[in-house]
């Protein structure tokens, strides 16, 4: 077998691993450790594969006769493909780990089976999607993604929200289908084929090439959730398993970044106002993504709405790398694209580390209302500590690995302000863009670990929570360890990225690391850490002495209870109040009229505006304009038969007189 | 190798004199002798001496939130040149790792507020975080306008920019730089009008009241890397305000020396005569810095 088979082997078993335990008891564990099995074997043969094709440097192809009316069966890989295929193969395995422990087939006997189905579904499609070279193989393994995703995050239907959620995501998702439908139609009217081949420039009028990438933009965008394509994100991301969060938002967000560069790549699309428009998109993504999550108190909702700010941030890298196509810089797109594909990594090992641990969290508060929670640091001391990895890897700070990808990024901005660049400064100011997003990202991750982790609990529970099972701590131990590695070591992965880049530039890139000196990176964050454990030890004898009962002094603050502290509603009010233009938050504000106002309640709300105020609106009065077309559907055989006649007179008529 | 001895021994013995120059200059405005120049100093060897006393409350991000933002501090300061000398450490894109090291001091002491599970640093993190998300703009667009002058990406050579290529046609943007600069150094440092260093019980504080918790050792680290941060923005300001060197070695020190202390005196007497802002009013003052340095960037682009 060569490298190429093996990966397709791999794919295979992914996508067969839940069907096994289909045919055992609906209770039995050991059907559920045979889908891991089958999973880590799958993720292995793939991994195998990959470091067997060096990473698909050079590009190869499998193509075989099928039975379809026309093309072939072609899969390949090249190392745009290995980039995205290395989160696949590592991701839902330990997501299948987590899941044994998480949602254990004999205490969810209702739809065990089918989560280890459509697990195995989900992560061999998009296996699939990253391989196909062939674009009606392409649209199948993306339903077969689509769909998989639909009925994992369904898997509670017994509940309105989950259901709710999981219709918004099919028709956001099936809207981004039908875009998909027409660009490949269009492209196959221009290539003459339904291979995914790359487009000679002279070969296609301008109209063409800006249907075409308005159609790719809008089409991967839903999947990515690129604003204003985001609406289902928060939803789907908040009701599904945590296991399966981990894998939407850490991978299959990305299949929509994997498409959006699969097409740049094979399409002419080299106009400026291309990557103006994406960078533009980009910024808005990110700074209002994570503004909307700053005013969430759902763990999970906040956490999908940080991936979209993280979408809107690799968005932004690949705007930059399309305006340096535009004008043949190198440097742009070396740095635009490097940073947007290492953040892609960066951000499926963190994200999926975060919601992992958020589903921790929920497994002991038994909650997803972060208000609720508080001083969960004491008794999950482990959780808190993978926790705070991940929020300092999301929020970009160095030494871990966030910072990477956003360096990449910056320098790429403030390369456009350079000497040799005249007036491309208005490009400088995503700069800025970037800086208000990470400044909003500490806001909003200061707050949820604050919110879940510090302070005194809010609502004490009689059994305590507690630090989870071993199989669910090891994923995330894993992958925070990879926070780590890649913060220090990030130059790792630079020759892989630099090919990558390389189907853009051509051979004459310049060296990733020429332009980045990541050796200072690595050096800083080693002296860093030296620093503050050093720093740490001198005065740990000082800490221990220190007295065993004192209460929080705070100037006097007598009688603290736990229901006095800031909760992360009340962290968050400044920055919501400043962002009240997009958030909308509804307020409930009690009325307190009377000399004795009755007992009341005070609550505020941030609901996703697009969606609550534009898309759904404009849904109901569509239904509504639509009732009145009923008329026509009288249910009586007579009539529908009086329709026919109608018709077929009119046809009659109209090919007989020709009016 | 002499000059990087004394921007070492400068950098970490001289913050506290700020302080002290500082609050000197407010005292003779209020008509008080005041407490000793030196009195920071004091404070600081005083606290060192001291037990420490901890909520059990808290968790080890209280402990370890003054040590990491001072070592975040203390490598952000390694990568700023004093003066007309160069920084001890430059490489390309150092600017970005600069602010971000002044970022990973803000996470964690905010987060060790939030920590002791009181209200009331409860609202200065809130305040901190939120203001940052303001004053982040002001200082990208001021490092975009460096960048664009100097054609560099070391901070080194970058805030050596006015000295170097400063001509008549970019003095205007630097005049907008400094005053936007300026406002910066207040906000970050918790100067008045943004903040007031000297009263912890008012509910309008942010800095000091994020730090109440802390005492002994660890309060003398916090109070030590709040001296480092001004001692930083005074220098960055510094570039912009005076770019002038003599070309020997030793003058050039005394020279920097001096204009620290036109800094502090500066502050001390915006401190007097200004009232602290009303909180609300506060975003417009960060606002206006962002202003201030976009307006110098388009007025260098144009």
């Amino acid at each position: 077998m060569n490298g190429i088979e093996l990966i397709f082997a791999g794919t295979i078993l992914l996508i067969a691993s839940g069907l096994p335990a289909c045919f055992r008891s609906r209770k039995s564990i050991q059907a559920q450790w045979m889908t891991t099995a089958i999973m880590l074997l799958g993720s292995g043969l793939g991994w195998a594969g990959l470091l067997a094709t060096s990473f698909g440097t050079p590009a190869i192809e499998l193509t075989h006769a099928w039975n379809l009316p026309s093309g072939q069966f072609a899969i390949g890989l090249d190392p745009l493909s290995a980039v995205f295929l290395i989160p696949i193969f590592t991701i839902p395995v330990l997501g299948s780990f987590y899941g044994m422990s998480y949602w254990r087939q004999n205490e969810h006997p209702e739809n065990g089976r089918g989560m280890g189905l459509f697990y195995g579904l989900l992560a061999g499609g998009m296996a699939l999607v990253v391989l196909s070279r062939n674009s009606i193989l392409f649209m199948i393994a993306w339903e077969v993604m689509a769909l998989a995703a639909f009925f994992l995050a369904g898997a509670e239907d017994e509940k309105t929200e989950v259901r709710r959620a999981g219709w918004i995501y099919l028709v956001a998702t099936h809207t981004g289908t039908v875009c998909l439908l027409a660009l490949f139609c269009l492209l196959r009217t221009v290539s003459g084929g339904i291979a995914l081949s790359t487009i000679e420039a002279g070969s296609l009028s301008s109209g063409i090439a800006t249907a075409l990438f308005i159609l790719t933009i809008v089409g991967f965008g839903f999947k990515a959730g690129i604003m204003p394509m985001h609406i289902w994100l928060p939803g789907a991301h908040a009701n599904a398993p945590s296991h399966v969060s981990a894998v939407m938002s850490g991978v299959m967000l990305k299949m929509g970044i994997y498409g959006i560069l699969r097409m740049l790549t094979l399409l002419p699309v080299t106009e400026l106002w291309n990557g103006e428009v994406l960078l533009g998109l980009g910024a808005t993504t990110g700074i209002l993504g994570i503004a909307f999550a700053i005013g969430q108190n759902d763990i999970k909702r906040l956490l999908a709405y940080s991936s979209i700010e993280n979408i809107g941030i690799i968005t932004m890298g690949i705007g930059l790398a399309l305006i340096g196509r535009a004008l043949h810089r190198t440097d742009f797109i070396l740095l635009g694209l490097g940073g947007a594909l290492l953040h892609v990594w960066n951000h499926s090992l963190f994200k999926s580390l975060l919601f992992l641990n958020s589903g921790s969290i929920i497994h002991a508060a038994h909650t997803r209302d972060m208000n609720r929670m508080g001083g969960l640091a004491k008794s999950m001391p482990v959780t808190a500590g993978l926790f705070i990895i991940g929020a300092v890897a999301i929020c970009g700070l160095p030494p871990l690995n966030g910072f990477a990808s956003e360096w990449l990024l910056y320098l790429g901005f403030f390369h456009s302000v350079g000497a040799e660049s005249g007036s491309l400064w208005p490009i400088g100011v995503a700069a800025v863009a970037l800086a208000v997003i990470g400044a909003l990202a500490l806001a909003c991750f200061v707050k949820i670990y604050s919110t879940v982790f510090l302070g005194p609990a809010r609502y004490p529970k009689q059994n305590a929570p507690q630090d989870p099972s071993r199989l669910m701590s090891a994923p995330m131990i894993l992958l925070a360890s990879g926070c780590v590695f890649f913060g220090f070591l990030p130059q790792i992965g630079f020759p892989l990225l630099q090919q990558a880049i390389g189907q853009w530039t051509g051979s004459a890139a310049p060296a990733l690391t020429s332009a980045a000196p990541f050796q200072w990176i690595s050096g800083a964050a080693a002296i860093f850490l030296l620093l503050s454990v050093g720093g740490h030890l001198l005065l740990r004898r000082k800490i221990r002495r220190a007295p065993a009962t004192t209460g929080t002094w705070s100037c006097g603050y007598a009688h603290p209870t736990p229901k006095m502290q800031y909760s992360g509603t009340s962290f968050a009010q400044m920055l919501v109040s400043l962002f009240r233009w997009a958030l909308c938050p509804r307020i409930n504000k009690p009325d307190l009229s009377a000399i004795f106002p009755a007992r009341t309640a005070f609550s505020t709300e941030v609901a996703d505006t697009l969606l609550e105020r534009l898309i759904l609106p404009s849904f109901w009065k569509t239904r509504g304009t639509m009732m009145k077309l009923r008329l026509l559907q009288q249910g009586r055989i007579q009539i529908y038969l009086l329709y026919i006649l109608a018709i077929v007179s009119f046809l009659f008529c109209w090919s007989h007189f020709g009016f | 190798m002499i000059n990087l001895l004394i921007h070492l021994i400068l950098l970490l013995t001289l913050p506290p004199l700020l302080l002290g120059i500082i609050n000197k200059t407010k005292a003779l405005f209020a008509g008080r002798k005041g407490p000793p120049v030196l009195q920071v100093y004091y404070d600081l060897i005083k606290l060192a001496q001291r037990d420490v006393v901890i909520s059990d409350v808290t968790t080890w991000v209280f402990t370890a939130a003054p040590i990491i933002t001072l070592v975040g501090v203390l490598m952000a300061a390694l990568l700023v040149p004093l003066g007309s000398f160069p920084a001890p450490v430059s490489f390309v894109g150092d600017l970005i790792l600069f602010a971000y090291l002044l970022s990973i001091g803000r996470f964690f002491t905010t987060m060790a507020a939030m920590d002791t599970g009181c209200a009331l640093e409860g609202m200065g993190a809130a305040r901190e975080v939120t203001f940052s998300c303001l004053s982040e703009p002001a200082l990208f667009f001021a490092l975009l306008v460096l960048a664009k002058m100097s054609g560099t990406l070391m901070l080194g050579d970058l805030l050596h920019a006015p000295l170097i290529v400063g001509t008549q046609s970019t003095a205007a943007s630097m005049v907008l730089l400094a005053i936007g600069l300026f406002i910066l150094l207040l906000a970050e440092n918790s100067r008045i009008p943004v903040d007031d260093p000297n009263t912890h019980l008012e509910l309008t504080m942010i800095h000091e009241v994020m730090v109440l918790d802390h005492s002994g050792p660890l309060l003398g680290i916090v109070l030590y890397g709040a001296a480092i941060k001004l001692f930083l923005f005074s220098a960055i300001l510094l570039h912009i305000l005076f770019p002038f060197q003599t070309g020997c070695a030793p003058l050039d020190w005394g020279l920097f020396i001096v204009e620290m202390g036109f800094v502090a005196v500066t502050v001390g007497v915006v401190e007097s005569i200004m009232a602290r802002l009303q909180m609300q009013h506060v975003p417009y003052l960060l606002i206006a810095a962002i202003l201030f340095c976009s307006f110098g960037f388009v007025l260098l682009v144009r």
